[in-house]
């Protein structure tokens, strides 16, 4: 379709492969930055390219040349303040705090002396962006080496000061003092008058995990008190001197052009301007309620295009993918069974509480823009393109917003306010209204997803093959032991706009390999839990499926007439995860209600406990609306149900009991949390109402309306 | 037509000639920058916007301004007097009740003015009178057991 967007559905590897940037830093200019004092850098191989001619070792540190890549830097000055520059973003996930931590940990400081600096494109280096789980499986450990790095320094430095053995001094609450209690000194004063700049080395001695005093604990969130207050200014709720709010006028449906616009009456009204640049109209004021009585008054005439209907979108799925795996005959081996089923998963918005915001400021042919994004860099790139200015030219911050699950990797809104800024000469403000921000936002992308598999008759995996159409790769490859195993994504035409999503791909390729595996389980005669089991060889994911079998009562518990127990497991961003799901299915209505969760999760050593459980709360929660109920309708290019009336997303009475287990092995490498704990429970949810009423269910939303009286047509 | 009105906010009176129609939650953010109350929706679905007008909970999003003339109106910017933080914003602290903290002033308000009326509510109760709240972070059970702390340090203690 003409009007399509760039897509974005991307999997972490594919985003990983964009080039990086090459910041062009000197010593000079890093140090005229941050400030003297000491400076330690990673460089980019640390990072993520494969290939760079970049020495790591301690060899030629300190001199004029610099590598050209960076990962992070962290500056200590001569106050001893201790300042972290990362260009991840916080969004709720809490890495301000848990990056703050392991860097703490390793300067043998608490969280509250550490100062980050994060999603500045001017002040902190490239990062890719904040998604994919990456940050502590990546820049964690990175900030791990670097705290190690300056720890060590700072020892030298001591050193030879006092002209004594290094191995003789220990770095404690801010001083390096001589064993024995003899002289201490601050680490500002050793940072203090100093130019010193000290690449990262692959094998700094960082604080292993069974050792963490400060990582590894529930430090409260950074910031905190400002959130509790209203001090927090989100992106929404920034201002600069003279700046006007920006609205603009919506095509009537998708891929409709203008045929016609008539904005006299709206610029008729005192203080309001309006802004026509090809198809794109939009109107500036001093309020953003005269804004949006300025965009109602515009006549506009739109040209519609056809579009695909939610009620056609499967059957036009299913035209694209071909005949499904039931289709195809097989000659089975004695013995054994083979079940061919096909199962979809809807469109489902992000619906982060604050719509995409920006606020834009030019000045000549330099932009600043604030707004609300997971990939800062990513959308300075699509302003330097949408302007044809040199990226240099802009600068884009994201101080902090409404989150976004991975539903504000582009910048659209950013875009519309610096191209209104532009036009009238002032900062402009834009919020996108709840309908826009489901309208013209992405989605979660909906697919078609065909498995099948061969069981011999003793619940033994022999053979499977999975297709996915449209929705994506992630954690589509089966973590059983399978002889042999085809699992393919392929790339369809969609017909909304799709990008990434919390957990993306991995929700959709494991609630159908999961709900398949508990038909199979049941085709064979078979407890679901056992015939996994039989299947699974990795430890850590058996370790998983048995603390959360065992924590739930799998073994020992009926359910109660009308409520049904699933479970399902799953790995993914190098976390392992099983959740047990108590459903009731309810009354004539049969609405299913979760009522209770256990959810166990191997992410290696756990950086902050209290958060992780928060996180993985927050996922059964965010997870139930997509799994039960959540699905974007659409209609002739409009989307139906684009307000919060008409879209349910869970509230408080939708919340089941949580139990969480973390299993925080020490001796594994930590990995991300904010996106497996939530990809079993989707799967657990089906298997219980499965339970319940002997209704298999294929689809997400399993149940909107209640659970059918039948099966899904497979 | 613009008309001259009186708001009292958090104690502080502010003469505005607006239009009578604008919604408070669009007055109080652009014409007095107090953006504690947050926009989420526009049609009270969600308790981003929530204040407390003379105690009690309204969405300030769709509450035209000219309605709470001289009333008493609490944003989240006024809960803590004299430096000192009220019972439910404490205990939204301790119980980590928050991820991206959006909806944070509209909960703590909401929740506000739920132990104004029940001191001591149940959590059926509390889901019942929360549930015009959205949190996309999921929060619910935190934000629940800050309740019944803070209902304890209100009630000295007794629950």
């Amino acid at each position: 379709m003409s009007q399509r967007y760039a897509t974005y559905l991307t999997d972490r590897q594919e985003l990983l492969s964009d080039p990086l940037y090459v910041p062009g830093v000197t010593r000079r200019s890093l140090l005229k930055a941050v400030g003297s004092g000491i400076v330690v850098l990673l460089t980019v191989k640390d990072v993520a390219a494969p290939a760079d001619a970049q020495e790591s070792g301690r060899g030629g540190r300190g001199g004029e040349g610099m590598p050209t890549k960076l990962g992070a830097w962290l500056h200590i000055g001569e106050n001893g303040t201790v300042t972290v520059y990362t260009g991840k973003v916080e969004l709720g996930q809490n890495i301000r705090t848990s990056l703050a931590q392991v860097v703490a940990e390793e300067l043998r400081l608490s969280v509250s002396s550490i100062i980050m600096v994060m999603g500045d494109t001017d002040k902190t280096p490239y990062d890719v962006g904040t998604f994919g789980s990456l940050t502590t499986l990546t820049i964690s450990p990175q900030l791990r080496r670097a705290g190690a790095c300056a720890r060590e320094l700072l020892l030298e430095l001591a050193a030879k000061r006092w002209g004594v053995d290094p191995k003789l001094l220990t770095l404690a609450d801010g001083k390096v003092t001589e064993r024995g209690g003899g002289r201490s000194i601050g680490i500002g004063e050793l940072a203090g008058g100093q130019e010193l700049v000290r690449e990262i080395a692959a094998d700094e001695p960082v604080t292993p995990p069974s050792e963490w005093k400060v990582a590894g604990t529930s430090v409260r969130k950074v910031g905190g008190l400002d959130y509790v207050t209203g001090k927090q200014k989100f992106i929404s709720d920034l201002t600069l001197p003279g700046m006007l709010y920006g609205k603009v006028l919506r095509p009537a449906s998708f891929g409709a052009t203008l045929k016609s616009v008539d904005a006299s009456a709206a610029a008729a009204i005192p203080g309001v301007t309006v802004v026509r640049d090809g198809d794109f109209v939009g109107v500036t004021a001093q309020d953003s309620y005269t804004a949006q009585k300025a965009i109602d008054a515009i006549r506009a005439e739109w040209n519609p295009s056809p579009q695909i209907s939610d009620s056609e979108l499967f059957a036009d799925f299913r035209k694209q993918a071909g005949p499904s795996l039931a289709d195809k005959q097989v000659d089975l081996a004695p013995g054994t069974k083979r079940l061919a089923r096909s199962y979809t998963v809807a469109y489902i918005a992000h619906v982060p509480l604050e719509p995409r915001a920006a606020l834009a400021q030019w000045d000549g042919d330099k932009l600043t823009v604030w707004t609300g994004t997971q990939r800062p860099f990513g959308v300075r790139s699509e302003l330097a393109r949408a302007f044809s200015i040199p990226e240099a030219n802009v600068r884009v911050l994201m101080p902090c917003m409404g989150s976004g699950y991975g539903g504000k990797h582009t910048g659209e809104c950013a875009i519309e306010a610096a191209r209104l800024a532009r036009k009238v000469g002032k900062p402009v403000k834009l919020t996108w209204t709840r309908q826009e921000e489901f309208t013209w936002a992405y989605f979660r992308p909906a697919g078609l997803i065909d498995v099948a598999a061969v069981v011999s008759d003793e619940g033994k995996l022999l053979e499977w093959e999975m297709h996915n159409y449209n929705s994506g790769p992630a954690a589509i490859r089966a973590f059983y032991d399978i002889p042999k195993q085809t699992a393919e994504a392929h790339a369809i035409r969609s017909p909304l706009r799709q990008g990434s999503y919390r957990a993306l791909a991995a929700t959709a390729n494991q609630f159908a390999r999961e709900t398949h595996i508990d038909e199979l389980a049941h085709l064979v005669g078979m407890d679901p839990l056992e015939f996994r089991l039989k299947n699974i060889a990795d430890p850590r994911l058996r370790g998983v499926v048995d603390a959360a079998a065992k924590r739930f009562g799998w073994a020992d518990r009926k359910p109660d007439a009308g409520h049904g127990f699933g479970i399902a497991c799953g790995f993914e961003k190098n976390g392992y995860v099983a959740t047990c799901a108590e459903v009731a299915v309810e009354g004539a209505s049969r609405n299913v209600r979760l009522v209770r969760t256990v959810t166990a999760f191997d992410n290696g050593p756990v950086v902050n406990p209290n958060h992780m459980r928060l996180q993985m709360e927050g996922m059964i929660i965010m997870g139930l609306g997509g799994a039960i109920f959540e699905a974007i309708k659409f209609q002739d290019g409009k989307i139906t149900n684009a307000s919060l009336h008409t879209y349910r997303v869970p509230r408080f009475s939708d919340m089941p009991a949580i139990e969480s287990i973390l299993i925080d092995p020490k001796d594994k490498p930590t990995a991300g949390g904010g996106e497996t704990p939530m990809i079993a429970l989707a799967p657990a949810i089906g298997a219980g109402i499965f339970q319940a009423t002997g209704v298999r269910l294929r689809a997400l939303p399993l149940a909107p309306n209640g659970v059918p009286q039948a099966d899904a047509p497979t | 037509m613009a008309e001259s009105i009186e708001l009292s906010v958090n104690g502080a009176r502010h003469r505005l000639t607006v239009d009578p129609d604008r919604p408070l939650l669009s007055v109080l953010r652009e014409e007095l920058d107090i953006t504690g109350p947050k926009y989420g929706c526009g049609e009270a679905q969600c308790g981003a916007c929530t204040v407390l007008v003379d105690g009690e909970p309204r969405r300030s999003c769709i509450t035209p301004v000219s309605a709470v003339a001289r009333k008493q109106i609490t944003t989240i910017e006024g809960l803590a007097k004299d430096g000192k933080l009220h019972p439910v914003q404490e205990a939204f602290l301790n119980a980590e009740a928050l991820q991206c903290g959006y909806c944070t002033p509209g909960m703590i308000l909401s929740a506000v003015a739920l132990l104004r009326s029940n001191p001591n509510p149940t959590d059926q109760q509390i889901i019942s009178y929360m549930n015009g709240n959205i949190c996309r972070c999921g929060t619910y059970p935190r934000i629940v057991a800050a309740i019944h702390e803070a209902a304890r340090a209100m009630n000295g203690g007794r629950k």
